[in-house]
């Protein structure tokens, strides 16, 4: 259902950056990349005094005449985003709250591989099949 | 130099040959004696013989380690070929025949195959230490021969040697197998399909150095020519893995030598093959060596092989950090970051298949699944799956591990080891984060559990996320028992899994979507307590202009009282505003309602003596507060004061036009005043049931006021008039007095009702201390 998922690191780099194929990814990097902007508005806002309270899932970003960005920062300030299609209005945001979910559990694992080093691109494959799990199936 | 791949057949005869060489058992190979012998007896010219020892790193060396002797041999091969002696044509170069030894050689290779023809004992003289094919070396990647020759000589050292180091001693790992299975009686040695692990570590390999010198039916017994193909395939890898150590013996050349050994091979081959029916099968010495190894690094074999050293272990197999990642995915089933002895034979075995040439898969297969987690199942190693339902939760419950509770699930595989004797569901790890499988799981495993406590889990349920931290935390609480309190307090009372589970999901489902990862999320934010958006418009804004004068018992008034016309402005609003909300809009309704009345006002008897002026002045005034109603009514659209001040201008405007013409009302102060205030009463009457903002009446009023002085007296010359005047004033007092008692009355009740539910309040209080 989604049509981009990155992960970004905590310094504001990819770690893993995944789209549809049909046009320009580009253009989805590039709204990623925008969106670290209000990603960091939110954190920022909200984590003055409660920083264990903040939520991780932040919600709907921004929203464009095409497509919905949705952020989620770990505690560890990594960050996940999620651009996903406007049409797809069925998509509620428990649906997203679960996407979410999964992407920070293979994260994790991710984490867990000790020859993984933080910071480095993810490149594993168990983490691509659950992402390709949830891009949009339109590809 | 890059690894060597020899063929099976390659490997053995270079083994015997250097065993013959090495006449003092050192493992190394001096550059002269029997080494000078057998390379002169290859009938090669000097100088390629020189070029042969040049590259193959004796030279540098001094002496002929095992892998420089190997690599020495293979060149010798490719000599005499004709093939140009390089160090890419090791490994490139197929097919090529072993190399020819005459005179004394022939001896050896006489012996060679004899040996090979047959399946057995030839006296361990050579085979005693059979060096593993130096393809195996390659396995092990760049490394220098040197180091290979080093760890080849000292076999015996491997395991202490450094990481570097041991890779190259994969060649002797598998001499260190072929010893295994030295010490088996037959030769018909299990199908290993990889008889792999062996040749990597060799260090490790050294446990048997001894037995390795026993007989040689192992020869046969290997599967060598599977290993050839897979070493062979090895070869071609290599370039792609960048590991190579050795050069890569294209050995598959051997074929051609076969010729002696087919024989014995083939049966060999047979076997072998027959052990691809399951590839991912770990034979019995393969696991025994993966639990040495284990043991090497983790002495407890229940214990944990933490993620960095398994890490530096791996690393020495040379494999691209890339696939020893995906087989670390593959093999921590419970992704826990460390390696349990099933975990860590798996990725062992998995390493050594990868090495011989076989693709990883992308799940883990059913053989290397971890025995020891009765939980189905989980080919779904790689699965991500987060909804599962609950058939698959348990494959979720290893693959979801929670990272932050490493050491508790250390105990895991204590647990797990112990269900497989007491064959009861353990809970496995689970992580932490909640999820719904993995709260299926924990139910699972409860289920197989003992039933004893019948605290159900269902208590545990209902707050949902924290229930379910709860309960992992209480599942990892249950260290070598299949069910601690924790969990067994948690046990389902239903006793049955499904049920449990589904009460699970029920409750889950209740708890909505309890989709967030760690605490429970903060409830959204609630609306304002200041009720920003209340139902009724009326309310905002009739609380927000009296936020102070709302009480207790009014909060429900409002918006029930419909608005009342409200009485002359003057002191009456005033009065009755500081006092009530409610009151001032019911005296807000009660103008509007006493407008039409007004003129039933008129009718009182007291003023009776202006009745035919005034009758005429009602008339007139009727006439002149319709129009001004009208008038009143379009700027009475707007709230502002100013507007009010404007109509009441304009209404002033009108009275005192039509004063003149009604007769000069305005002589007397009184005349005015009255007409205005009408007017005014009508204005804000108007205005009242659209204007709720109660400044808007005081604004009124302060206009009204205002206005009085401003309204042109217009000298009213008629006593008439100024009777008129003074019997309308009285008429409206009389208005006003009546309005007067009504809100009283009002206020009254109100009071009452505030009383009434006050006392309610009271009674009701000891009750809501329960």
């Amino acid at each position: 259902m989604a049509v981009c998922v990155a992960v970004i690191a905590k310094e504001n780099y990819p770690l893993y950056i995944r789209s549809v194929p049909t046009e320009n990814e580009l253009k989805f990097h590039y709204t990623v990349h925008t969106s670290l902007d209000v990603v960091d508005e939110k954190i920022s806002a909200m984590g003055k005094a409660l920083v264990d309270q903040r939520e991780l899932y932040l919600g709907l970003l921004y929203p464009t005449e095409d497509y919905k960005v949705y952020g989620y920062v770990t505690n560890s300030k990594v960050k996940f985003v999620m651009v996903v299609d406007s049409s797809n209005t069925a998509l509620r945001d428990n649906e997203i709250r679960s996407m979410f979910r999964k992407l920070h559990n293979s994260y994790t694992d991710i984490m867990c591989n000790p020859f993984y080093n933080p910071g480095d691109r993810i490149h594993s494959r168990a983490f691509d099949n659950m992402v390709n799990s949830m891009m949009m199936q339109v590809c | 130099m890059e690894g060597l791949t020899l063929s099976e057949a390659e490997q053995r005869y270079y083994c015997d040959l250097f065993a013959y060489c090495d006449t003092e058992s050192t493992k190394k190979v001096a550059s002269n004696g029997r080494v000078l012998e057998l390379f002169r007896a290859a009938q090669l010219p000097n100088d390629v013989v020189m070029q042969i020892m040049e590259l193959c790193g004796a030279t540098r060396l001094g002496y002929f380690g095992r892998s420089q002797f190997y690599i020495a041999l293979k060149l010798v091969a490719v000599a005499q070929s004709g093939l140009p002696l390089r160090v890419e044509s090791l490994n490139t170069v197929k097919d090529l025949p072993l190399p020819r030894f005459v005179v004394s050689k022939n001896e050896q290779e006489s012996r060679h195959t004899a040996l090979y023809s047959s399946d057995a004992d030839n006296p361990a003289s050579y085979s005693g230490v059979i060096p593993p094919p130096p393809g195996r070396i390659q396995v092990k990647k760049g490394s220098v021969s040197h180091d290979a020759v080093q760890q080849r000589t000292s076999t015996d050292q491997q395991e202490s040697t450094s990481p570097v180091v041991s890779p190259q001693q994969s060649p002797p790992t598998s001499p260190h197998t072929w010893r295994k299975h030295s010490r088996h009686p037959s030769g018909g040695n299990n199908e290993r399909p990889l008889a792999g692990p062996g040749p990597f570590w060799a260090p490790f390999s050294e446990a048997q150095p001894g037995s390795s010198t026993s007989s040689d039916p192992i020869w046969s017994g290997h599967s060598p020519p599977p290993h050839q193909e897979n070493w062979v395939s090895f070869a071609d890898t290599p370039p792609t893995s960048a590991l190579l150590a050795m050069h890569p013996a294209s050995v598959q050349d051997q074929t051609t030598v076969r010729t002696v050994a087919s024989a014995t091979t083939t049966n060999e081959i047979r076997r072998q093959s027959s052990s691809y029916d399951d590839p991912w099968k770990i034979t019995d010495e393969q696991r025994q060596y993966y639990v040495n190894q284990f043991k090497t690094i983790q002495p407890d074999l229940n214990g944990f092989i933490p993620g960095s050293a398994a890490k530096e272990f791996f690393t020495k197999s040379k494999l691209p950090i890339l696939e020893l990642s995906h087989i670390w995915e593959l093999s921590d089933f419970d992704k826990d970051g460390a390696l349990t002895l099933d975990e860590f034979c798996a990725a062992f075995h998995l390493v050594v298949a990868r090495k011989n040439g076989y693709d990883l898969p992308e799940k883990l297969p059913e053989s290397l699944m971890p025995k020891l987690i009765d939980l189905e199942d989980s080919t779904e190693v790689g699965e991500q799956t987060g909804e599962v339902g609950y058939s698959s939760s348990p494959a979720e419950a290893p693959p979801s591990k929670s990272p932050s509770m490493p050491s508790l699930n250390q105990t895991w595989p204590e647990l797990n080891q112990s269900s497989e004797d007491t064959a009861i569901v353990h809970p496995v790890p689970i992580r932490m984060t909640p999820s719904k499988i993995h709260m299926q799981e924990m139910e699972l495993k409860r289920t197989g559990s003992d039933h004893t406590n019948p605290t159900s889990p269902l208590l545990v349920k209902p707050p949902d996320l924290p229930e379910e931290n709860k309960m992992s935390s209480s599942v990892k609480y249950t260290p070598g028992n299949t069910v601690t309190d924790g969990y067994s307090s948690s046990d389902s009372y239903t006793s049955d899994p499904e049920q449990i589970g589904s009460s699970v999901t029920r409750q889950r489902s209740h708890s909505g979507t309890s989709p967030d990862n760690t605490a429970p999320p903060p409830p959204p934010p609630r609306p304002h307590p200041s009720h920003s958006r209340s139902s009724s418009l009326d309310m905002n804004r009739s609380f927000s202009v009296t936020p102070g004068q709302q009480q207790a018992g009014v909060v429900a008034y409002p918006p029930a009282v419909p608005p009342r016309p409200q009485p002359s402005q003057g002191a009456g609003p005033h009065v009755h505003r500081p006092v009530d909300a409610e009151g001032l809009i019911a005296h807000t309704s009660t103008s509007p309602q006493q407008i039409p009345e007004q003129p039933n006002f008129a009718d009182f008897s007291q003023f009776e003596v202006f009745a035919a002026s005034a009758v005429n002045k009602e008339e007139e005034d009727e006439i002149e507060t319709h129009s001004e109603v009208l008038q009143v009514e379009k700027p009475s659209d707007s709230a502002s004061s100013l507007r009010v001040a404007k109509a009441d201008g304009r209404v002033e405007e009108k009275s005192s036009a039509n004063v003149p013409s009604s007769a000069g009302k305005g002589t007397t102060p009184l005349a005015p005043p009255p007409k205005p205030i009408r007017r005014r009463l009508k204005s804000e009457d108007e205005l009242r049931p659209e204007a709720e903002e109660h400044t808007q009446k005081t604004g009124v009023i302060a206009a009204v006021l205002a206005s009085q002085p401003s309204i042109p007296r217009s000298v009213g010359k008629d006593k008439k008039a100024i009777q008129a005047s003074i019997r309308r004033n009285k008429e409206t007092n009389t208005v006003l007095a009546r309005l007067n008692s009504e809100l009283q009355q009002q206020l009254k009740d109100v009071l009452e009702e505030r009383i009434s539910l006050e006392v309610q309040l009271e009674q009701l209080r000891p009750f809501s201390h329960l």
